[in-house]
């Protein structure tokens, strides 16, 4: 409860809530708003935003509304971000708990792979797997989730690699406890703060990389997607600038939202580095 | 008093305000001192009395949040409480210098020893750079580090802690300052190095006849170096006078309440002990491989070398040495922590050294372990009854009952039995070390093995704990192994005392012997070592 | 000497890691539907089965996957990455061509993010919760949520449309012959927009990274002794705070080195550039899988030589490194 009262003690935490639940909202009324099919034909293509009452966005280049796809790309951005997050974290905390509190070999042969996959450029092999797997919605996102692990990965075994020699897991351990119950029950709950704190970093990536892969036109094209309609866009930038303009925006406020809330998190949960 | 004409430095009502939210309003009350030239005060109190915050506070070196509020500190005509920056700069290092508890962190790790020392005259004088070279030079075989040319090229890193202690002094005496604060210098320190700065400390100031403000929560070190004692509580000083008056007859509740707690070396009249051997260590060794890539540069450490002792039941075993001695590693070898290399540890018929895992996690109930750190070794996500029943229900005990069982074992360390709904941040160091109590004894152990268990602790509330452990040892007929630096402690609690260094075990022996005539020359330069020898002897 | 065979250990060490990434993406890539053959074919508008069965046997693709593996991987110990058949070149002359762009794109963006992440860093710290930290971490907070794609086509909009001063894209002008110091100032025109829009998240992180890491060290026992001793806060920052807090900002050199160049495959599809990461791209558009696995080999090599400099630089920053090994 004392973390709470200390979230809601900074602003710009709160800045970062009212916008990420300003997302949600969108994701949730997309469908009330905008019953008809985002990547329908709407209208004319091209019109400007605020011209038009009935396209308050505009339109864009095959005259599909604006601010349809925006609404339903808000589910798509948060679908992805959470489920790749999701998949980033499990994958992560479960090699890195291995590797903090076994050491030895297990850990070497894990980090070897982390190494590996952090040698490899992660955007060159999210490449390599939308070019195995295809782009449909799901590959990409557990695309995503793949080459997101290793960043938890490492921090959770340096959290279990500090706090397994902690004088309270001996104790735990001279009570006579199995190994299971020292890591779920005495380390697990101590290292688990910064990885949540940290999964909001992992999440504003996930998003970011979407949203790239849609702008390259890697990802799936059947689904209204920020990223999509940025690179739909560039097709009439020198003019109709507007139609990339527009998804920019709302990613980054996305973006921003994840990572206010997550610094927030952060001064919530480890009061002690307040500020840093 | 305040205005002696003869004072280095007068503190008059000097007071300092905490940020709201702490546990008091400020953290130190109208404190008035003076020290002489040529003299050292000791400011003596218990963590948290402000004694610090005095020596940051002198200097304008408060954290963020904390102000002087009122008073004077008057240093060569001037008031330092109200000089500004320019002025302040101008006064530190040269006019007064400070030595810091932490020679690990003291210095900057990425430059050298050298190069930190001569910043003291590049700074303050118009030096060219070979003459800095040799008064660096100079200064460094004024502290007596071994090989001082290679001493000034040395990175921190590489030197021990007390080289680096003696860095940091001859880095403050660089410009032959007036005062020197020293903020428990040698607290981080073994007790032999301890004695040995304590001593480099007391010729420089006698031969540069600088006063020293010395901050210590050590009677030991007062009796041993100061000419004149303050003693601090929450603040305020509650008695000052020359050494001999205030350790031989103090006149404040305070002072005689911390001074009575301080352990006598003389070990109390030995116990009649039994023939029957609850644990027996036989020739237990456990060797450390470290570094070398493909065989190079390894080096092989033996933390422990065939260490052979016996405890007998219902007696206490101490173990004393310095840090790197190999104690800790032996305490964590008996409760299997630390797999032994080669040896056995025989208890109740079986050989813990090469019990498998499995068996060890079901046997471990009777022999228990109380941690160093009281902040560290509870889990500060779990409430303090769940701690202390844990260990029960994970053999077997149903959960109401070893939740009610923990309440009986909270009042039996003396803490409040309704106190196991808590956290254990809600608790202090004293009462968290009683909680760590609780948690092994509610195993009902054979054999407890307390591995520097008061040594985190204030003296008033170690002597507490102490007691308790004494207590319980008769009333549960418990054996224990005692771990400690500490001789005082270990000559208090001790039936048996055995001495290691590096790994060995060069004495042991009737606590009694072991402390008051000791055969090995290590024990007797540990024995020499402890500071206060004098007080003790004086002591009524 | 020391500090070389130290970064040269570690250089050894990350071979392993080198061979089990192309072992990996290897596998990976036989998942993949269609081959180079299939590519080829499809290049030449299509041709029968036994053609397809010649060419396949003729670039061993008839083998078991194991042999093919070996087969590469000893190709490989010569330096030889295969043959690209959209480019009709051996894929090692095409990554070759494709490399400066994207070197000179990485450089460029490092010193920019380095640099002005640590003046901000630096400036933020010492403004600690007053108004300069608050601007500073915001712009911080907002070039990171910043997609570079976006940015990027923003710039092109605001620099190349409406002011018309900087290119929108390409490396250098195609249609003018030009050398030595004209063609390198073209070249630096045609670089200034895609280095900020690839320096613009990095110049976030590190920024915040080194706010973090001043503040920390500025709490640290040795600054208050600086400060003891009498130097003033200038000097303290200079000479004992900075160099002990930059320690984090070069480890994260290497640590984002891979992200880096992924960001590059990105900015090189906006601005066009001739570089490794649009080669990427690319490639994987054409299925051309012998260039990708190329790429993914020249890209993991690049990071482990950036990682080895980073280690040389950071045991000349820092005494205690040599000690441990």
């Amino acid at each position: 409860m004392d973390a709470v009262k200390r979230y809601c003690r900074s602003p710009s935490a709160l800045v970062g809530l009212f916008l990420l639940l300003l997302v949600v909202a969108m994701a949730i009324s997309a469908g009330w708003l905008y019953p008809r099919d985002p990547l329908s034909l709407a209208g004319r293509p091209l019109i400007w935003p605020f011209s038009n009452p009935r396209f308050l966005l505009g339109t864009d280049n095959s005259g599909r509304d604006i601010a349809a796809q925006l609404f339903y790309g808000a589910r798509i951005s948060l679908l992805i971000g959470v489920v790749a997050t999701a998949i980033a974290v499990v994958i992560g905390v479960l090699i890195g708990a291995f590797a903090g509190y076994y050491g030895g070999w297990v850990d070497t042969v894990l980090m070897r792979i982390t190494e590996a996959f952090q040698t490899l450029p992660n955007f060159v092999l999210l490449l390599v797997l939308v070019a195995v797997f295809g782009s449909t919605l799901t590959t990409v996102t557990i695309a995503v989730g793949i080459v997101s692990w290793p960043a938890p990965a490492r921090l959770t075994r340096a959290e279990f690699l500090s706090l397994r020699n902690r004088e309270f897991v001996q104790a735990g351990r001279t009570l006579g406890m199995k190994d299971i119950q020292l890591i779920l029950g005495e380390i697990l709950p101590n290292a688990l703060p910064p990885v949540i704190v940290y999964a909001s970093v992992v999440m504003a990536v996930a998003i970011l990389l979407e949203s790239a892969l849609a702008f390259l036109r890697l990802s799936d094209p059947n689904v209204a997607s920020w990223g999509n309609l940025i690179g739909l866009g560039r097709d009439v930038l020198r003019v109709q600038w507007y139609v990339s303009a527009i998804p920019g925006i709302a990613i980054l406020v996305t973006v921003l939202a994840v990572s206010l809330v997550g610094q927030g998190l952060n001064d919530a949960l480890n009061p002690r580095l307040k500020g840093r | 008093m305040t205005d002696t004409p003869s004072a280095v430095l007068t503190l008059d009502g000097l007071s300092v305000k905490l940020p709201a939210g702490a546990d008091r309003l400020h953290a130190l009350n109208e404190v008035s001192l003076a020290i002489a030239a040529d003299e050292i005060l000791c400011v003596v109190g218990e963590s948290g009395s402000g004694k610090s915050m005095m020596a940051n506070a002198i200097m304008q070196l408060l954290p963020g949040g904390v102000s002087i509020d009122g008073g004077r500190v008057l240093f060569e005509g001037h008031d330092l409480a109200a000089a500004g920056v320019a002025e302040m700069r101008k006064v530190r290092g040269a006019g007064i210098a400070m030595v810091f508890q932490e020679p690990m962190t003291a210095l900057n790790p990425l430059r050298t020893i050298g190069d930190q020392i001569g910043e003291m005259f590049s700074i303050h004088t118009g030096l060219p750079k070979k003459d800095i070279r040799a008064r660096v030079q100079a200064l460094l075989e004024d502290v007596r580090i071994p090989d001082p040319q290679q001493a000034a090229r040395a990175y921190p890193h590489e030197l021990s802690g007390g080289q680096r202690q003696r860095a940091m002094i001859a880095m403050a005496l660089a410009l032959d300052p007036k005062l020197l604060i020293a903020d428990e210098p040698t607290t981080a320190l073994d007790v032999t190095t301890q004695a040995q700065i304590l001593k480099l400390i007391r010729e420089l100031q006698q031969r540069k006849k600088t006063a020293v403000l010395f901050i210590t929560h050590d009677f030991g070190v007062v009796a041993e170096i100061a000419d004149r004692v303050a003693v601090m509580q929450h603040g305020v000083i509650v008695e000052q006078g020359s050494v001999r008056d205030v350790l031989l007859n103090p006149q404040h509740a305070y002072t005689k309440q911390l001074l009575a707690a301080v352990p006598p070396l003389a070990a109390p009249a030995p116990r009649v002990l039994s023939d029957d051997m609850v644990l027996t260590i036989d020739n237990v060794s456990k060797t450390y491989r470290t570094g070398g890539f493909l065989g190079r540069g390894a080096r092989i450490t033996h933390a422990v070398k065939n260490v052979s002792l016996q405890l007998p039941r219902g007696a206490t075993l101490g173990i004393v040495g310095e840090s790197g001695s190999g104690k800790s590693t032996l305490a964590r070898c008996l409760v299997r922590l630390i797999d032994p290399d080669a040896g056995s540890i025989v208890s109740d018929g079986k050989d813990w050294a090469k019990m498998t895992k499995e068996n060890v996690r079901r046997e471990t109930r009777h022999i228990q372990m109380v941690f160093q750190d009281p902040f560290a070794s509870l889990n500060p996500r779990r409430k303090a009854g769940e701690l202390v029943a844990q260990g029960p229900i994970i053999h077997g005990t149903p959960r109401v009952k070893a939740l009610a069982d923990a309440r009986e074992l909270f009042a039996l360390v003396g803490l409040d039995p309704s106190a196991g709904d808590r956290f254990p941040h809600e608790f202090s160091g004293g009462q968290r070390q009683r909680i760590g109590l609780a948690r092994a004894l509610a195993l009902q152990p054979a054999i407890l093995v307390a591995d520097e268990a008061v040594s985190a602790l204030d003296v008033s509330v170690q002597a507490q704990v102490l007691k308790l452990l004494a207590e319980l040892r008769q009333r549960l007929g418990l054996s224990i192994v005692f771990i400690t630096h500490d001789l005082r402690v270990a000559a208090q609690i001790c039936d048996l005392v055995a001495v290691m260094k590096d790994g060995e075990v060069v004495e042991h022996g009737l606590a009694g012997d072991v402390l008051g005539r000791p055969q090995h020359p290590y024990t007797k330069a540990l024995i020499a070592s402890i500071p206060g020898g004098n007080f003790e002897r004086a002591r009524p | 000497m020391r500090i070389l065979s130290l970064a040269g250990r570690r250089l050894a060490a990350s071979i392993p890691t080198l061979f089990l990434i192309l072992i990996g993406v290897f596998l990976l890539l036989q998942f993949a539907p269609g081959d180079t053959v299939d590519a080829m074919m499809a290049q030449m508008g299509g041709g029968d089965a036994n053609t397809a069965r010649e060419l396949r046997k003729f670039y061993g693709l008839d083998l078991s996957i194991p042999v093919q593996l070996g087969n590469y991987l000893w190709k490989l110990v010569r330096l030889d990455l295969g043959f690209s058949s959209i480019y009709g070149k051996p894929v090692a002359t095409v990554i070759l061509e494709r490399l400066p762009p994207t070197i000179l794109l990485m450089t460029a963006s490092l010193s920019f993010a380095f640099f002005f992440g640590l003046v901000l860093g630096v400036i933020a710290a010492r403004g600690f919760n007053k108004w300069p930290d608050t601007l500073i971490s915001t712009l911080g907070l907002i070039f990171y949520a910043t997609p570079s794609f976006w940015f990027g086509l923003m710039a092109i909009v605001v620099f190349s449309i409406y002011l018309q001063w900087l290119p929108a894209g390409g490396f250098e002008d195609i249609g003018a012959v030009q050398t030595g110091l004209w063609r390198t100032l073209d070249i630096t025109r045609h670089l200034v927009l895609p280095t900020l829009t690839l320096g613009l998240i990095f110049l976030a992180i590190y920024l915040r990274i080194m706010r973090a890491s001043m503040l920390e060290v500025l709490n640290l026992d040795f600054v208050r002794t600086a400060r003891a001793k009498g130097l003033d806060e200038t000097r303290v920052v200079v000479r004992h705070v900075l160099r002990n807090a930059l320690l984090p900002m070069v480890t994260l050199i290497g640590i984002q080195a891979g992200t880096m160049l992924g960001g590059s495959v990105v900015v090189e599809s906006v601005f066009s550039l001739p570089g490794l990461g649009r080669l990427a791209y690319e490639s994987v558009i054409q299925r051309d899988l012998n260039t990708l696995l190329g790429i993914v080999f020249v890209s993991a090599l690049l990071v482990i030589l950036v990682n080895f400099f980073v280690d040389l630089l950071y045991a000349r920053l820092d005494p205690r490194i040599t000690a441990e090994g």
